[in-house]
């Protein structure tokens, strides 16, 4: 039971990175129905972004742990944004409404392109990123065992909770949001009552971006390190997530998220951890066979 | 920012608007770059991280694109004035006349490479260029034609081919270095030509499996679903040491003989047998043949099935699922062919593969080469063989070229490597290829039934991927 409390708290912080990722995935499918295959990039890249700003502001200019980790979330976040602005404005909109494997080559590319970039201006070794809040707050014990929880969980667990509840305020009660759930339903219509669909997509990336760069974040916090090659598998793993939720549905994500996390935990705790992946994508191929339009996901209505 | 070309352009070029575009783009430019490049983490003597400061990288960088922004600029404008349209008009009428020469003289040029090289550059300098270009983009012309059947006739977008790839290269491997060796050591000298079958058949029964489960899948969900059946599949080969050797892999798999003649310096040898000095060439350009004869067989094949009722099928159900179904097609089967056709040449391209290389592991077989392969069926023009070899050669070929760029050693000085900016450029090149050619290289195709004349469909009529 000890054993088994544990590994739920550790799959729940593991979870929220997926879940925050997938959101990127999830609305920009929701909104252009076209997989972003570079946003696990983007997420690698936001994770850099995170490390250089957070050794900027710790050395050259003397911050504190909590102050730097402010300030790398808010400006982590614009600045992930604007990459992601750009690499659709350059990258995926002249595409639309080309045919439909088109941003799909062009957004690998891009993945291509985002991790190789890293590989070259900041080199192809792991950085490691100095420790921080390593203290852990025990619960409880059983037969010897504590049961504890890092402060770094509460902490990515906290500004996860918070920044979905802000996230999900823009997207219910803001006329951004109203915009964007709007071409989500239907491009053409949100278009004649004087809505700027380009802009609104646009808006879509930079939101998934942001959050991309809080899941770094919480990434280069929770595991001390970073690579070039760090983005593909987080991205993967997030888009499963976002697949099983339900793609296009903004819950699932975040749902889908916290099952893959659990999930690989669950399974590297009690079975093998070299197959946790494994249990990952056979557990995703099983859902879609007999879920094919995942845990949350509108049925796909069929028309002639 | 963008303006749209049918606006009414004068004639004067707006210098202006083109600064303040050229502008925001540096703009932009300088703050994508202020903290990932004009800030470098190093690891210092204990591991922990210093920093480097490189602000003069980031303004070259921003420049750059600032000229390159104007530069775009002034072409569009050029472009809008030139009445560009005539020019590809033109073009297109060139190209249709040679068009009936090109095929024969393409399949000429193929045929005699590898004597072209031995001629250009001798018995040791040619085996860089017959086995880097010429082994190497026939490789992925093979795996590009048979992706195409998935992909480009059935319109099942997999993202996991390279599965059928590992699976053909893993069971010749296998079969080669275990299985032959312990129960029939007589057949070692053939072991290449038995497994080419066996290694196809297995790849096309991984195929039929792994559809079976994903044919209530559209789309995107069946993208995925491959992707991580073609994950499963390698992660699979890490872990189970004890079959597949793990990261470590599989090594000293024996090489294809010519025919029953092995390719050494031996006695029975092949050099010895028909009289030549012993050289490695005559492998590597056996090798070339051995490809480049599978790779027509792909060919061959996909040109026949799509006369046949299986192809009409694919196509028919690429276009509207729906609608096959009410004239009575079955889906089931025909997608299920469709795999086991495509992971089929997939497995044969694996058996080449493994004998090639004498090695594999599981590092051969990750998700980027999937995305290699259905990029080179993409950037072809879906469904156009030809655009499949157009596109290998850029891809494949390009990639290859970089490795060769020593020069830029003598402008940049002696610490550039070129090879490390590699997969950079390809991914750019991949971008820009698309933002060109967004229907592919070869956008027309030759319908399979004709009705009185002869008309060209334009790619842009064709569904892909809903399948």
């Amino acid at each position: 039971m000890a054993i088994f409390i544990q590994q739920l708290i550790n799959g729940l912080t593991l979870g929220s990175i997926y879940g925050l990722i997938a959101i990127g995935y999830t609305m920009v499918f929701g909104i252009i129905g076209m997989v972003n295959f570079a946003h696990g990039d983007v997420f690698m890249v936001s994770a850099f972004i995170a490390l250089l700003l957070f050794i900027v502001a710790t050395t050259l200019f003397g911050f504190g742990i909590v102050p730097a980790l402010f300030l790398v979330l808010v400006l982590g976040m614009l600045i992930t944004g604007l990459w992601n602005w750009t690499i659709e404005r350059t990258a995926y909109r002249p595409l639309r409404g080309s045919f439909r494997l088109a941003p799909l080559i062009s957004a690998i590319g891009m993945s291509i392109l985002l991790s190789n970039l890293i590989q070259v201006i900041q080199g192809p070794r792991n950085k490691p990123v100095p420790p921080m809040f390593t203290q852990v707050l025990p619960l409880f014990e059983e037969n010897g065992y504590t049961v504890g929880i890092g402060y770094k969980q509460i902490v990515i667990m906290v500004v996860t909770a918070v920044l979905l509840g802000m996230f999900w305020y823009i997207v219910q009660k803001t006329p951004l949001g109203r915009a964007q759930r709007a071409c989500e339903q239907d491009q053409k219509m949100a278009a004649l009552l004087g809505i700027d669909v380009d802009k609104t997509i646009s808006l879509t990336f930079v939101l998934g971006a942001a959050l991309a760069a809080v899941a770094g974040v919480m990434y280069i916090m929770y595991y001390g390190v970073i690579n070039f090659s760090d983005g593909f598998v987080p991205g993967v793993k997030a888009f499963t997530a976002a697949v099983l939720g339900g793609i296009g549905s903004l819950p699932g994500a975040v749902i889908g998220g916290l099952l893959i996390g659990l999930i690989e935990t669950m399974w590297s705790a009690y079975f093998s951890i070299d197959y946790k992946d494994v249990a990952a994508f056979s557990i995703l191929a099983i859902t879609l066979v007999f879920l094919p339009t995942g845990l949350l996901g509108r049925p796909e209505v069929e028309k002639v | 920012m963008k303006q749209a070309t049918h606006s009414p352009s004068s004639d004067a070029f707006n210098l202006v608007q083109a600064l303040k575009d050229a502008g925001f783009a540096g703009m932009v430019t300088f703050g994508l770059c202020v903290p990932i490049v004009a800030f470098r983490a190093e690891q210092d003597m204990a591991n922990k991280l210093v920093l480097q400061q490189r602000w003069w990288m980031a303004l070259v960088i921003t420049g750059l694109v600032i000229v390159s922004r104007l530069l775009f600029s002034l072409h569009q404008h050029s472009r809008r004035n030139d009445h560009a349209h005539q020019k590809s008009a033109a073009f297109a009428g060139i190209l249709e006349q040679i068009k009936p020469f090109l095929a024969p003289l393409g399949f000429g040029f193929i045929t005699i490479y590898p004597l072209v090289m031995l001629a250009m550059h001798g018995p040791g300098g040619s085996i860089k260029w017959i086995d880097n270009f010429g082994i190497q983009i026939l490789i992925y012309v093979m795996l590009g034609w048979g992706l195409n059947i998935v992909v480009g006739l059935a319109g099942l977008l997999d993202l996991g081919y390279v599965a059928f790839y590992a699976v053909g290269a893993y069971s010749y491997a296998l079969i080669a270095t275990k299985v032959i060796p312990e129960t029939f050591p007589f057949l070692g000298v053939w072991a290449f030509w038995i497994c080419l079958p066996i290694s196809g058949l297995l790849a096309a029964l991984w195929g039929i499996l792994l559809g079976f489960p994903v044919l209530r899948l559209r789309g995107d969900y069946l993208a995925i679903v491959t992707l991580a059946f073609g994950e499963i599949i390698r992660l699979v080969l890490i872990n189970w040491v004890d079959f597949s050797n793990g990261y470590a892999g599989l090594s000293s798999i024996p090489r294809p003989s010519f025919f029953g003649i092995p390719f050494n310096a031996s006695d029975t040898g092949f050099a010895a047998v028909f009289n030549l000095e012993f050289s490695p060439i005559y492998r590597t350009i056996f090798l070339y043949y051995v490809i480049l004869v599978l790779s027509l067989m792909t060919a061959y094949v996909t040109l026949k099935l799509r006369r046949l009722p299986v192809g009409r099928a694919w196509e028919a159900l690429r276009e509207d699922e729906i609608a096959c179904r009410s004239l009575g097609i079955n889906t089931t089967i025909t997608k299920l062919t469709a795999f086991a056709i495509g992971a089929m040449f997939g497995g044969f391209a694996g058996c080449f593969f493994a004998a090639r290389q004498g090695f594999i592991s599981p590092e051969s077989f990750v998700f980027h080469e999937s995305a290699q392969i259905l990029a080179i069926v993409v950037l072809g023009g879906m469904g156009s063989l030809f655009g499949v070899v157009v596109a290998s050669i850029a891809l494949v070929g390009g990639i290859e070229i970089l490795r060769e760029l020593d020069f830029l050693k003598e402008v940049f000085g002696p610490t550039f490597d070129p090879s490390q900016y590699r997969m950079l450029v390809f991914g750019v090149a991949m971008v820009l290829m698309m933002l060109w050619k967004p229907r592919g290289l070869i956008s027309t195709r030759d319908p399979s039934m004709i009705y009185k004349e002869r008309k060209a469909i334009s790619g842009s009529m064709v569904q892909e991927g809903h399948g």
